[in-house]
């Protein structure tokens, strides 16, 4: 995949993913986060929320492939975080959900790339901001 | 409540992890992150190893945290050079801050991973949300 010329002001191509419940058993598996909020239904709506929830790090995990998508290489982020605002609820089925990765490059300084994300669900009057002020970045390519 | 006290400890080193092909390439399928052997881990990989250390926090009957009461806050991470396949890491944490927000306790904590020369590898910052138990 080719890279995006990251300079200022420049909107970078949003990125959809479909994420599964198997998607979420995995990620469990890979990073050793097996809270059952994640998994089970009964569990997640036993500690009331609306259904099985992706791990907030899973979340920022497709912020972070977005940006090594655009980027067009693995290795240039020396930098990434995010507040987890809002749960994303996971239903059951191949269907899952889906999450959206919106980037916009707020500056560059010294070759170094800063990217303002935007992390929905959902679309039209039904989108939410799961995550509160992701951001990146980048240095240039070796 | 969590005592002030806590505010500036620095807990014990996570046990060591090492970075193998299978590991990373189990965490770039799962995330759908495009990875080739040789390539660095993807940027929230060391997470797995910062994930350890935030345990160690939680773990601590002194520190009174309940694990089921804790929400991951916020997560960010300053990197000094990528996680690469060989790397063997640890993290230690600390706690930065210590605030109340809502009746809840507000922890910011920074775990320096590092790699076996003892060099930083990247700081990784978590905010860990600890809500009082509820009457019911």
């Amino acid at each position: 995949m080719s890279a995006v010329e990251l300079v200022a002001g420049a909107e970078l191509a949003t990125l959809s993913y479909t994420v599964t419940r198997a998607d979420l058993a995995a990620y469990a598996e890979a990073s050793g986060d097996h809270n059952p909020i994640h998994l089970d239904e009964d569990v997640a709506r036993s500690v009331g929320l609306p259904g099985v929830i992706a791990h907030g790090m899973f979340t920022l995990a497709l912020a972070a492939r977005a940006v090594q998508e655009w980027a067009g290489e693995p290795g240039r982020v020396v930098e990434i975080g995010a507040k987890f605002t809002k749960p994303v609820v996971v239903p059951e089925g191949a269907d899952g959900v889906v999450v959206h990765v919106a980037g916009k490059v707020r500056g560059v300084e010294d070759g170094r790339a800063t990217l303002a994300l935007t992390v929905t669900t959902g679309s039209g009057d039904d989108t939410v901001k799961v995550l509160g002020m992701p951001s990146a970045v980048l240095v240039p390519r070796a | 409540m969590v005592e002030q006290s806590l505010v500036g400890r620095t807990f014990a080193p996570s046990a060591a992890y090492v970075v193998t092909a299978d590991r990373v390439a189990a965490f770039a399928r799962a995330t759908g992150t495009p990875w080739a052997q040789g390539d660095p881990a993807p940027a929230t990989f060391p997470i797995v190893v910062a994930f350890t250390a935030m345990r160690s926090l939680m773990d601590d009957p002194e520190v009174g945290i309940e694990l089921q009461r804790v929400v991951h806050g916020e997560q960010r991470f300053v990197y000094e050079r990528p996680v690469v396949v060989g790397d063997t890491l640890t993290a230690t944490l600390s706690v930065d801050t210590l605030r109340t927000l809502g009746g809840a306790d507000v922890i910011g904590t920074t775990s320096a991973v590092n790699d076996a020369d003892g060099a930083l590898v990247c700081s990784a910052r978590a905010t860990l949300v600890h809500s009082p138990e509820v009457a019911s």
